[in-house]
């Protein structure tokens, strides 16, 4: 029978010395995990712990090229502008500034956050924003306020890795819609909303990235957001619209406008937050919806935090008075492009013909899809064993599916790195994709995306027929590369 | 007494062998000893020049820890070390050697075949796999042959289903074997000293009987010990375990993973290193048996001092 080191005690990785953490979990004798186990509440049953996690944890050694992650570079912020604005704010506001605020933060941040959402053509009213800790705590807060167990929410297929045990925390039965290179398929939400009100079913709300989508990079196309909407008011279903990455577009193109934009504001809940465009360490998000919504949105984060870090809040206002937190973005956004044409390059020279991989605009991630008989938990033990590092597609799915893709970040590593990275991953997918072809002496099919060109590549065996005939739900693949 | 506790490591198990390691350096300090938590990365053979332990436990699991590795390192460094010698390290971590080992010894062990990555690159032995096939039957389990824990371990219910289970074990190892799978009661069988301390037994729901998550999730797969058999098989399971950790010379301490089917238990391996989290199940094993877990360490502590040095090979 296998090894069955139990990993049920401890559930985050330390930021410190992981030693430290299972020195603490090590107290902790089995008779005691069962006595608590008899004290969870169910939704903790639903917290899936996962063999995966072992492997990522891994994937932390300083000696790995992790493309694993989704950190933005803070390295580029000055630390003489940090050290002056808290210099400031400790001579002028020390007292307020560790005081608690107000649970739907200051005004002054709200100017900060309207001047963001300016920037992408929205115009909100201040009295509809609640200043949050985060980008995640808005998405828990909209989940606490709408999501009774059994609910169901619809999001994308795959979704943001992060979402996914916000919704299994409150029990959602969630449905995942597939996407293509144009976002969510929006005629496959349709088709999942029609057979929801069939069985006098609806979705409380459907969570969505719309742009440089966390992990497949692709970005909702306008027609499809004019649909989206249209569905949302038609249906009378809310919209979640989680925008991190709106303003880290890489390419000349006009702006989408954000769905919020488009709604106006009553069947679209905004989520936005400065981790990507400021700093993740601040903890600052925010959270746009109309008044009936916002007081339980208030009355829950009442409940969770009282209000948001006041001394983030302080920070974040000097940080906008200085008004040059836009020439920021573009130094970010210089740094990012730069990385995503590394990337992108890179996997055109050393992934191999069966991979396909999506081309995103902006944002933090590539999604690679690979022949489906790979499984990319097992490859990335093996790439671990070169030292380089992704996330399994499989974290993006709340049914298991999405195993034979993987995520790649290109924000947080050097060019070099990035470069070395994925020559290292299209070696180990090369040498698996050799080895089944020698086992089974065939040339399977790619997984062929609608949008690939006719014959582009071998021909079409089982997966691929089975892909054609995806359903509402599925995974859907991407462009072939170099289209 | 100055003990170095060798933990962490480079395998895919070090998240588990931080934990073993955290628990033992508990123990061995609450009885006394002066404790050294040594991580197992590139300053180790200095660590232990320096620190110059009287005996190291090895709290390592996977390759590199439990295969021999760092036990070639303390013999050469003259340093007495928990649990079995560099041989029975090496045989039980490969999973290949461990069967023919007990198959030689006469002890019960699915059939199986064995390859490496290079028998289907330059061999050809696709053409063998439907031999495979019908000498094992289905469904058959694919492993790989040096990986401590069950990651990469397949089921394949069907000939369609190998190909990819294959290729998923050779991202482990370079080389798996494909086992006939056995049907029966799981079990597991601790050995302090050489014997057999009371088994424990392993109920996964249904749903989860292919699960490999379902292992590492407390509530999924429920663990009895003293597992409820009958007394002739108790013993049958009890010999089964002693003779395959004979066979494989294992020392110390270690635990047997047997499944009991209707005919008699059948060895599937031996682990030289067992897990000694809170969660494991050898401490759980010699809790049955009234050993506490400071007692358990402890105890594997004397045994290593016992034991002779091995002599430099060659």
């Amino acid at each position: 029978m296998p090894e069955r080191h139990d990993q049920a005690a401890g559930s985050q990785r330390s930021a410190g010395d992981p030693a430290t953490a299972s020195h603490r979990r090590a107290h902790t004798r089995a008779r005691d995990l069962e006595r608590y186990a008899g004290l969870f509440a169910e939704r903790t049953r639903v917290m899936r712990s996962s063999a995966m996690r072992d492997l990522m944890e891994i994937t932390a050694r300083p000696d790995v090229i992790s493309l694993a992650g989704g950190l933005p570079d803070t390295s580029t912020f000055p630390p003489e502008t940090f050290a002056a604005q808290m210099t400031r704010i400790a001579q002028e506001s020390a007292a307020e500034a560790l005081q608690y605020g107000p649970t739907e933060g200051f005004d002054r941040t709200k100017g900060c956050i309207r001047e963001v959402m300016v920037a992408e053509g929205m115009d909100p009213d201040p009295d509809d924003i609640i200043v949050t800790t985060g980008g995640q705590q808005a998405i828990d807060l909209v989940a606490k306020t709408f999501v009774d167990p059994g609910d169901v929410v619809i999001c994308e297929g795959p979704t943001y890795p992060g979402v996914v045990p916000v919704l299994c925390s409150y029990q959602a039965e969630t449905i995942q819609v597939g996407i293509d290179d144009d976002g969510m398929r929006v005629d496959e939400l349709d088709e999942v909303l029609d057979r929801l009100a069939a069985g006098g079913r609806r979705p409380k709300f459907i969570y969505s990235v719309p742009s440089f989508q966390n992990p497949a990079g692709v970005t909702l196309s306008a027609e499809r957001r004019r649909r989206l909407v249209e569905i949302a008011r038609e249906r009378e279903v809310l919209v979640i619209e989680d925008n991190p990455y709106g303003l880290l577009r890489y390419e000349e193109a006009q702006a989408l406008d954000p769905l919020y934009k488009l709604d106006g504001g009553d069947y679209v809940i905004y989520v936005g937050t400065l981790s990507k465009i400021l700093s993740p360490g601040i903890r600052l998000g925010w959270l746009c919806a109309p008044p009936p919504v916002m007081e339980k949105i208030v009355l829950g984060k009442q409940a969770t935090d009282l209000c948001t870090s006041t001394l983030t809040q302080y920070f974040v206002a000097e940080y906008f008075a200085e008004g040059r937190w836009r020439e920021y973005v573009s130094d970010l956004i210089g740094i990012y492009r730069d990385r995503r044409d590394t990337m992108l390059d890179a996997l055109d020279q050393h992934f191999p013909g069966q991979a396909t991989w999506t081309r995103p605009g902006g944002g933090l991630f590539v999604w690679a899809t690979l022949p489906d008989y790979l499984d990319t938990t097992d490859l990335l033990a093996k790439a671990l064993r070169r030292e380089v590092a992704f996330v399994p597609g499989a974290a993006a799915y709340l049914d298991g599916s999405g195993t034979n893709a993987m995520r790649l970040n290109f924000s947080g590593s050097k060019p070099e790195e990035i470069r070395e990275g994925i020559r290292r991953i299209g070696q180990v997918i090369a040498e698996q994709v050799e080895l089944f072809e020698t086992i089974t002496g065939e040339h399977r099919a790619v997984t062929h995306s609608p949008l690939a060109s006719p014959g582009s590549g071998p021909a079409s065996g089982s997966a691929a027929d089975a892909r054609t005939a995806a359903g509402p739900g599925d995974v859907v693949p991407f462009r072939k590369r170099g289209e | 007494m100055k003990v170095a506790v060798l933990r962490g490591g480079r395998s895919l198990e070090r998240q588990v062998s931080l934990r073993s390691g955290a628990r033992v350096e508990d123990a061995l300090t609450a009885l006394g000893h002066d404790v050294v938590p040594l991580d197992a990365d590139d300053s180790l053979v200095a660590a232990l020049k320096s620190e110059r332990p009287d005996v190291t436990f090895v709290a390592l699991h996977g390759p590199g820890g439990e295969d021999g590795t760092v036990q070639e390192l303390l013999e050469i460094l003259g340093i007495p070390y928990t649990g079995s010698g560099v041989a029975a390290c090496v045989r039980s971590m490969d999973k290949v050697l461990a069967k023919h080992e007990m198959r030689a010894a006469g002890v019960p062990t699915p059939d199986w075949f064995a390859f490496n990555a290079t028998a289907f690159r330059e061999l050809g032995a696709a053409e063998a796999l439907a031999d495979i096939h019908s000498q094992l039957g289905f469904p058959l389990v694919v492993k790989p042959a040096a990986q401590g824990s069950s990651l990469g371990v397949r089921f394949a219910a069907a000939e369609g289903e190998v190909p990819e289970a294959l290729v998923g074990a050779f991202s482990y190892d370079d080389r798996v074997l494909l086992e006939r799978h056995v049907s029966g009661r799981e079990l597991a069988v601790s050995i302090l000293a050489g014997d057999p301390l009371p088994p424990v037994e392993a109920l996964p729901k249904e749903e989860d009987r292919f699960d490999y998550e379902a292992r590492y999730e407390i509530g999924r797969t429920e663990y009895v010990c003293p597992a409820e058999i009958g007394a002739a098989e108790a013993t049958a399971v009890a010999d089964a375990a002693a003779a395959a950790y004979r066979a494989l010379g294992c020392d110390g301490f270690g635990r047997v993973d047997l499944i009991l089917a209707d005919d008699g238990p059948e060895v599937i391996e031996v682990n030289a290193i067992p897990g000694l989290t809170d969660t494991s199940l050898t401490p759980m094993a010699a809790e049955a048996a009234g050993i506490g877990f400071e007692q358990l360490c402890g105890r594997i502590v004397e045994l290593a001092l016992e034991r002779p040095r091995l002599a430099p090979s060659g």
